[in-house]
C-alpha cells in the first residue's frame, strides 16, 4: 500500500444472521418442512378435478342475484344489528372492570392475575368456535351471538382498555389520593376521565366489529343474517346466497367508514 | 405544628434517601426547603401526606400522629393536607370547577362526587376562592385549556378547598415562567398571612426562596444541614448545599454519628 493512495475499501450490508451454515440452513429447512407438508397432506386431485365445474355450475346459478325475498334478508340484518348492538353494550359494560382488574399499576397482584386470566380465556377462542358452543348451550339463535359477540368483545376492549389504563399519567392520580379521596372515588376522578377517549373510540371499533363477526357467527347458528346465508345456501338457492353476500359487503363497507370517522375525531 | 422526627425513606435495599431527619415547623410560618436534585426534598413532603411511605421516625401535625394512620384514619388525615405540585397535576379533562371540588373528595360520600352533587357551602367557597386567585370565569373550562400560571392557581383552590391545616408544594414554580412563577410565590405567601396556613415549599430558585419565605432549610443526602433566615443563607451555607460533586459523596461512607451542622434554629 503506498503512502498517499489508500485501497478503497469496500462494504457491505452485514448479513442478518452471521454463520453461514445456519443462514443456509434456515433456508433449506424451510423447504423441506414445505416439500414434506404438501406430499403428506392428502390431496385428491380427482375430487378437485370434478370439483371445479360444480363450483362454475354454482356461480352460474348465483347470476343474476334474486333479491326476491328481501324481507327475509331484511329480517336477518335487523337481527344482526340487534344482536351487534346489545353484545357491544353489553361487552363495554364488563370490560370496565375486567380492564380494571388487568392493569398492573392499579390492581394487587392476585386480581392482577384473575383479571388477565379472564381476558386470556376470552380471546383465545376464535368466535365461532366460542359460537358453536353457546350454541350447544342455550341453542340455535339470537341469544348464543349475542353471548359469544359479548365474550369476544370483553376479550378485545379489556386487553386494550387496560393497556391505556397502564399508560395514565400518576401525577393526576397522586392528586386526588392526596386531597384524601378513597379508592373508588380517586378511580372516578383521576382514571376515569383519562381513559374515557380511549374506550369510546375502542366501542365504535368494536361495533363495527361485531357486526361483522355477528354475519359469521350466524353460519353456525348463532342468529342473523348468518343463518339467513346458512339456510340459503342449505336450499340451493345460490342466487339469494349471492344477494346476501352482497348487502353484508356494502353493509361493512358503510358501517367501516362511519366509524373511522368518528374514531378519527375522537382519538 | 408540624413536628418530623428522625425519619428514614430507603426505597427497596439502596441507599437511604432520607436518613435521620428532623424538622418542625411551628403555626403559620412560611418555610422554603432548598437543595440540590437527588436531595430527598420530594420524598420528604411526599412522606408527609404518605403518598411515599416512610421507612421509619415520626411525623406529628397537631397532636396527631401520621405515620401510624391506616385505611379510613389516613384518608381523613390527609383532608388535612394540601398539596401543591410542579407538573399542576390537575386532571386535564375534568372542568376547572369538578378539580377545584375534587378538593372535597374526601368528604363527600362516593354517590355524591359521582354525580357532582356538591353541597352548596362547598360550590359557594369554591367561587370565593377562584375569585380570590383570579379564575373564577374559567369555572366551566377544561382544566387543559388553561394556561400554566393558571392551572398552577386552580392546584392552589384545590388543595385549599380541603380546608388544610398545612399547604405542601413541591417545586410549585418550576414549570412557569419567572414572571408567573414570582406570582404564585407571592399568591402562596398572602394565602398563608390570610388563612394562617403555615407553608412547605420545594423550590430550586434561591432568590425566590430567600425572597419569599421565613424561612430556609438546606437539604442534602436525606439531611438537614441548614436551618436559618433568609439573610443567613450566606456563600458559605450556599456551598455546603450545592456544592462539590453529588456522586462522590454518594459514593462516601456515610459519616457516623456526626451531629447534624445546623447553623441556626
Amino acid at each position: 500500500m503506498s503512502a498517499g493512495g489508500t485501497a478503497a475499501r469496500r462494504w457491505r450490508k452485514p448479513p442478518l444472521i452471521r454463520n453461514p451454515f445456519l443462514r443456509y440452513g434456515i433456508f433449506l429447512a424451510a423447504a423441506v418442512y414445505v416439500y414434506w407438508a404438501l406430499s403428506t397432506l392428502p390431496f385428491d386431485w380427482e375430487r378437485i378435478q370434478e370439483g371445479l365445474p360444480r363450483a362454475a355450475r354454482i356461480f352460474q346459478g348465483a347470476f343474476p342475484p334474486s333479491f326476491e325475498r328481501s324481507n327475509l334478508l331484511i329480517k336477518g340484518f335487523v337481527e344482526s344489528v340487534q344482536i351487534a348492538i346489545i353484545a357491544t353494550i353489553f361487552g363495554l359494560i364488563i370490560s370496565v372492570p375486567v380492564a380494571f382488574m388487568a392493569a398492573r399499576n392499579l390492581a394487587p397482584m392476585p386480581v392482577y392475575l384473575l383479571g388477565r386470566a379472564i381476558v386470556i380465556v376470552a380471546r383465545s377462542f376464535h368466535p365461532v368456535i366460542v359460537a358453536i358452543l353457546f350454541v350447544k348451550a342455550v341453542g340455535f339463535g339470537p341469544l348464543a351471538g349475542i353471548l359469544t359477540l359479548t365474550v369476544y368483545s370483553l376479550g378485545f376492549v379489556a386487553k386494550l382498555l387496560a393497556e391505556r389504563i397502564e399508560e395514565i399519567d400518576w401525577g393526576q392520580v397522586e392528586a386526588v389520593r392526596a386531597t384524601g379521596a378513597g379508592y373508588f372515588t380517586t378511580l372516578l376522578y383521576a382514571v376515569f376521565p383519562q381513559i374515557m377517549p380511549r374506550q369510546i373510540g375502542l366501542g365504535i371499533y368494536q361495533l363495527d366489529s361485531n357486526l361483522r363477526a355477528s354475519a359469521v357467527v350466524g353460519i353456525v347458528g348463532a342468529g342473523g343474517i348468518g343463518a339467513t346465508l346458512m339456510n340459503a345456501f342449505g336450499r340451493y338457492d345460490y342466487d339469494f346466497a349471492l344477494a346476501i353476500t352482497m348487502v353484508i359487503i356494502a353493509v361493512i363497507l358503510v358501517s367501516e367508514a362511519v366509524s373511522g370517522r368518528i374514531r378519527k375525531k375522537i382519538w | 405544628m408540624l413536628t418530623i422526627t428522625n425519619l428514614v425513606k430507603r426505597y427497596g435495599s439502596d441507599e437511604p434517601v432520607l436518613r435521620g431527619l428532623n424538622l418542625t415547623v411551628p403555626g403559620r410560618n412560611v418555610v422554603s426547603v432548598i437543595g440540590a436534585s437527588g436531595a430527598g426534598k420530594s420524598t420528604l413532603l411526599r412522606c408527609i401526606n404518605r403518598l411515599v411511605e416512610p421507612t421509619s421516625g415520626e411525623i406529628e401535625l397537631n397532636g396527631v400522629k401520621l405515620t401510624s394512620l391506616r385505611g379510613n384514619e389516613l384518608r381523613q388525615a390527609r383532608r388535612r393536607i394540601g398539596m401543591i405540585f410542579q407538573g399542576f397535576n390537575l386532571v386535564d379533562r375534568l372542568t376547572v370547577m369538578e378539580n377545584v371540588l375534587s378538593g372535597r373528595l374526601g368528604y363527600v360520600s362516593f354517590m355524591r362526587a359521582a354525580l357532582r352533587r356538591f353541597p352548596q357551602d362547598d360550590i359557594d367557597r369554591a367561587f370565593q376562592l377562584m375569585e380570590r386567585v383570579g379564575i373564577a370565569h374559567y369555572a366551566n373550562k377544561r382544566a387543559d385549556e388553561l394556561s400554566g400560571g393558571e392551572r398552577q392557581r386552580v392546584g392552589v383552590v384545590r388543595a385549599l378547598m380541603q380546608g388544610p391545616e398545612i399547604l405542601l408544594a413541591d417545586e410549585p414554580t418550576a414549570s412557569l415562567d419567572p414572571k408567573t412563577s414570582e406570582q404564585i410565590m407571592s399568591l402562596l405567601r398572602s394565602l398563608s398571612e390570610e388563612l394562617s396556613l403555615p407553608v412547605l415549599i420545594n423550590i430550586h430558585n434561591v432568590a425566590e426562596a430567600k425572597t419569599y419565605t421565613d424561612r430556609i432549610v438546606g437539604m442534602r443526602f436525606g439531611r438537614i444541614i441548614f436551618d436559618g433566615p433568609p439573610d443567613s443563607l450566606d456563600d458559605e451555607a450556599m456551598e455546603k448545599i450545592y456544592g462539590g460533586t453529588p456522586a462522590e459523596e454518594r459514593s462516601a461512607p456515610l459519616p457516623e454519628g456526626r451531629p447534624s451542622r445546623v447553623a441556626a434554629s
